[in-house]
C-alpha cells in the first residue's frame, strides 16, 4: 500500500473544524446473542427454501394449467396467468427478502473508512508492463516476419465481408421511390376496407372518409389481386388518404391549388410528416387534424399547414377531380413526397 | 240450398230495376272504402298524432331550449359572432335524440364539450322534442331498431358482419375512440368519450350526425349495413375478457406509466426506506469481542 500512495497524496490541509470521527459502534441483538443469530440464520434459510418451493410450484402450474381456456378462474383472471406470475414473482422476491434479512441480521455492519488513492499506477508497474509488451512483440517476431503479419491483417479484414453480406438487405438505397406513391392521374379514390368508390353526391358536409387508391383493391381478369404481399402493404401505407367534405366557404385554397378541391371535398395524405404515424383524428368544427403520436396539428381547411407540434412540413394534398359519373378521382400523384422528411430532401 | 236459391231468384228479379245500378254502385263504393280503411296505413290519424307530438315538443322546446337555440331553433349568436347555441335547422331528429338521450343536452354549463349524464327528459319528452327538432328542416331521422340489429342473420353472416365491422371500426373510429373503445383526449380540453356503455341506438345516431367535433359518417359515407356492423362489433367488445390482467382504462402508456411510477416505483422506494430505517440495536457488547 505504501508504495501506491507514495508521493501523490496532497499535503495535509489544516481543517477549520476538527474531524468528529465516527460515532461509537452499537451492536445488534444478533451480534450479542448467539441464540438470536441462529434464529436469524434459520429465517434466512427458510426464505430461500420458500423461493425453491415457488420454483417447484411454477413448474407444476406451467405443465398442468391450460393457457387461454378459462380467463376468469380467480378474481376475473385466468388461473394460469395468476399461478405463473405469483410463483415466479415469489421465487425472486423470497431470494431478495432472504438476502436483505441476511444482510441486516448476520453480515458484519461495522462502519469502515476507505481512503481514496490515486488511479495512476506506480512507475515501476508502468515500466514493467511496457517491458513485457516490448518483449512479446520481439519474441512473436511480428516486426521481423512481414508475411505472417500481412496475411493475418488480410484475413482479419476479410472477416468484415460476412457482416456486410448478411446486412445487404438493408439496401439498396431507395432511389426515387420515396418521391412517388401509386396514385396516378384519374385513379379513383375508394373507401378503405370495403373498396367502394366515393360519389360526391353521397358525402355530406362534415363527412370524413378513410380512403385508398383504387389499385389497392383492384383485381385482374382471373380475380387475383393486382398487388400482393409486401408490395401491397407498401403501396397501401404510402398512398393512404383522408377525404373530408367541409363547407366550401370555410376552405382557403392554397396558391396554385384553387382547383384541387371539389365542392368543399379535400383529400390529404394520412401519413404525418413528422415521423409517419397514420392520422385521422380530425376535429370537425375546426378542421384540425391531430397526430396522436406527438400532437402535430394540421389545418385541413388551409392546405394542411402545421398549426401546432413538431411536424416541419404541411400535409401533402392530393388534387381531386370527378369523373362523368360523379366519382372522386385523383388529378395526379402528390406533388411532394409523403411522410417524414429524409436526408435528400434537405 | 233451396232457400238461398229462392232469395237469389227474388233478388234477381230486380236486377234490371231502375235503382239496381245505383244500389250496386253504392255497394261497390262502400266496400272499397271500408276495405281501404281496414287495410291502409292510418295516415290521416298518424299525421294528426305527429302534429300533436311536434306541438308537444315545441312546448317543451320553448321552456327548455330557447335560451341558447332561439325561439324557432335558429340559434343564438353572441356579440362576438360565436354562438351560444347552434341553429337546429336540418340537424335532424337523430341528433336531438342523441343529445337528449345521452344527457348531453340540456347543457349544465358552457365549455369545451357537453358531458354525458343521465337524461333530464323522459322517453316521451325526448320523442316529442326530437320530432319538433326533426320538423325544423330535413335531416337524419331516428334510426329504427332493425337498422342496427343483426336479427334475421344466421351465425355465419353474423360473424362476417362483426369482423367487417371490426375492420371499419379500426380504420375509422380508433384514431379518437381508442382500440378498446375507451375513448381518449382531444385538443383544447375535449375528449372522445368511451363508447362501451353507449346504447346501439345512440352509437348509430352519433355516426349519422357527428355530435360536437366528431366527423359525420352519413349513409353515403358508411352504408347503413356498414354502420350496423360497426355497432355489432362494439357490442362484442363489451364482452372481451381482460387477457392481460387489469385494463387500467385501456388508455395505453398514460395510465400504465402512472401505475408504474406511483405504485411500482413508489412501492420500491417505500420498501427501501423501510429496510434502511428499521434496525434494532442493543446497548450490550459482544461477550468475546471477536466481531469487533
Amino acid at each position: 500500500m505504501s508504495d501506491v500512495n507514495h508521493g501523490h497524496l496532497p499535503a495535509t490541509i489544516e481543517e477549520p473544524i476538527a474531524n468528529p470521527g465516527l460515532p461509537p459502534h452499537s451492536w445488534r441483538p444478533t451480534d450479542v446473542d448467539e441464540r438470536l443469530a441462529k434464529r436469524a440464520e434459520r429465517q434466512v434459510a427458510a426464505l430461500f427454501g420458500l423461493s425453491a418451493v415457488c420454483v417447484v410450484l411454477f413448474l407444476v402450474s406451467y405443465f398442468t394449467l391450460k393457457v387461454g381456456d378459462n380467463h376468469t378462474t380467480f378474481a376475473g383472471f385466468g388461473a394460469s396467468n395468476i399461478a405463473l406470475g405469483s410463483t415466479l414473482g415469489g421465487a425472486l422476491l423470497f431470494i431478495g427478502i432472504g438476502i436483505i434479512q441476511w444482510a441486516r441480521k448476520l453480515m458484519g455492519d461495522h462502519e469502515i473508512v476507505e481512503m481514496r488513492h490515486p488511479a495512476r499506477s506506480s512507475d515501476e508497474d508502468r515500466q514493467g508492463t511496457l517491458d513485457a509488451l516490448a518483449l512479446g512483440l520481439e519474441e512473436s517476431g511480428i516486426g521481423r516476419r512481414p508475411l505472417v503479419r500481412n496475411s493475418l491483417l488480410g484475413s482479419v479484414a476479410l472477416l468484415g465481408l460476412p457482416a456486410i453480406v448478411m446486412l445487404r438487405d438493408l439496401g439498396p438505397l431507395p432511389g426515387d421511390k420515396l418521391y412517388s406513391t401509386v396514385w396516378k392521374p384519374r385513379m379513383r379514390v375508394v373507401r378503405d376496407v370495403v373498396g367502394t368508390p366515393i360519389n360526391i353526391a353521397d358525402l355530406e358536409i362534415g363527412d370524413l372518409v378513410n380512403a385508398e387508391p383504387e389499385i389497392v383493391f383492384a383485381v385482374d381478369e382471373d380475380g387475383e389481386h393486382v398487388l400482393h404481399g409486401a408490395e401491397l402493404q407498401t403501396a397501401k401505407s404510402k398512398a393512404a388518404v383522408i377525404v373530408l367534405r367541409m363547407d366550401p366557404k370555410d376552405l382557403t385554397p392554397g396558391k396554385g391549388r384553387e382547383n384541387w378541391a371539389v365542392d368543399g371535398i379535400v383529400c390529404y395524405s394520412k401519413i404525418c410528416t413528422h415521423v409517419g404515424c397514420p392520422i385521422s383524428l380530425n376535429e370537425r368544427k375546426t378542421h384540425h387534424l391531430l397526430c396522436p403520436c406527438h400532437q402535430s396539428t394540421f389545418d385541413l381547411a388551409d392546405s394542411g399547414k402545421v398549426v401546432f407540434g413538431p411536424a416541419a412540413r404541411a400535409l401533402p394534398q392530393l388534387p381531386l377531380m370527378v369523373d362523368e359519373e360523379g366519382f372522386l378521382m385523383a388529378q395526379d400523384d402528390f406533388n411532394e413526397p409523403v411522410g417524414p422528411s429524409f436526408w435528400e430532401r434537405g | 240450398m233451396r232457400l238461398l236459391n229462392r232469395t237469389a231468384g227474388r233478388l234477381s228479379r230486380h236486377r234490371r230495376g231502375r235503382l239496381a245500378g245505383i244500389a250496386m254502385l253504392m255497394l261497390g263504393l262502400g266496400l272499397t272504402g271500408s276495405l281501404y280503411a281496414a287495410f291502409a296505413p292510418a295516415q290521416a290519424e298518424q299525421a294528426e298524432s305527429d302534429a300533436a307530438l311536434i306541438e308537444e315538443g315545441r312546448e317543451l322546446f320553448l321552456v327548455s331550449c330557447v335560451f341558447c337555440h332561439g325561439q324557432n331553433g335558429e340559434g343564438v349568436l353572441t356579440e362576438g359572432g360565436t354562438q351560444y347555441g347552434p341553429s337546429l335547422a336540418g340537424v335532424g331528429a337523430a341528433a336531438a335524440d342523441f343529445q337528449l338521450g345521452t344527457g348531453r343536452m340540456p347543457l349544465v354549463q358552457p365549455g369545451a364539450q357537453g358531458a354525458a349524464k343521465s337524461p333530464v327528459f323522459n322517453d316521451e319528452e325526448i320523442a316529442a322534442l326530437s320530432a319538433y327538432v326533426g320538423s325544423l328542416g330535413p335531416g337524419p331521422a331516428i334510426p329504427d331498431e332493425s337498422d342496427y340489429s343483426l336479427e334475421g342473420l344466421d351465425d355465419e353472416q353474423r360473424e362476417e358482419a362483426i369482423s367487417r365491422g371490426g375492420q371499419i371500426f379500426l380504420t375509422n373510429c380508433t384514431a379518437c375512440h381508442n382500440f378498446s373503445g375507451n375513448g381518449g383526449a382531444m385538443p383544447r380540453g375535449g375528449q372522445a368519450p368511451s363508447i362501451l356503455n353507449t346504447s346501439p341506438e345512440h352509437i348509430y345516431e352519433a355516426m349519422l350526425t357527428g355530435p360536437g367535433n366528431m366527423d359525420v359518417f352519413s349513409n353515403g359515407n358508411l352504408t347503413p349495413e356498414e354502420k350496423r356492423d360497426v355497432v355489432a362489433y362494439i357490442e362484442t367488445m363489451r364482452d372481451q375478457p381482460e387477457y392481460g390482467g387489469f385494463g387500467l382504462g385501456g388508455l395505453g402508456p398514460v395510465s400504465e406509466g402512472l401505475f408504474a411510477w406511483f405504485v411500482g416505483i413508489g412501492g420500491l422506494v417505500g420498501f427501501a426506506i423501510w429496510i434502511a430505517a428499521h434496525s434494532t440495536r442493543t446497548t450490550k457488547a459482544p461477550m468475546k469481542g471477536t466481531d469487533a
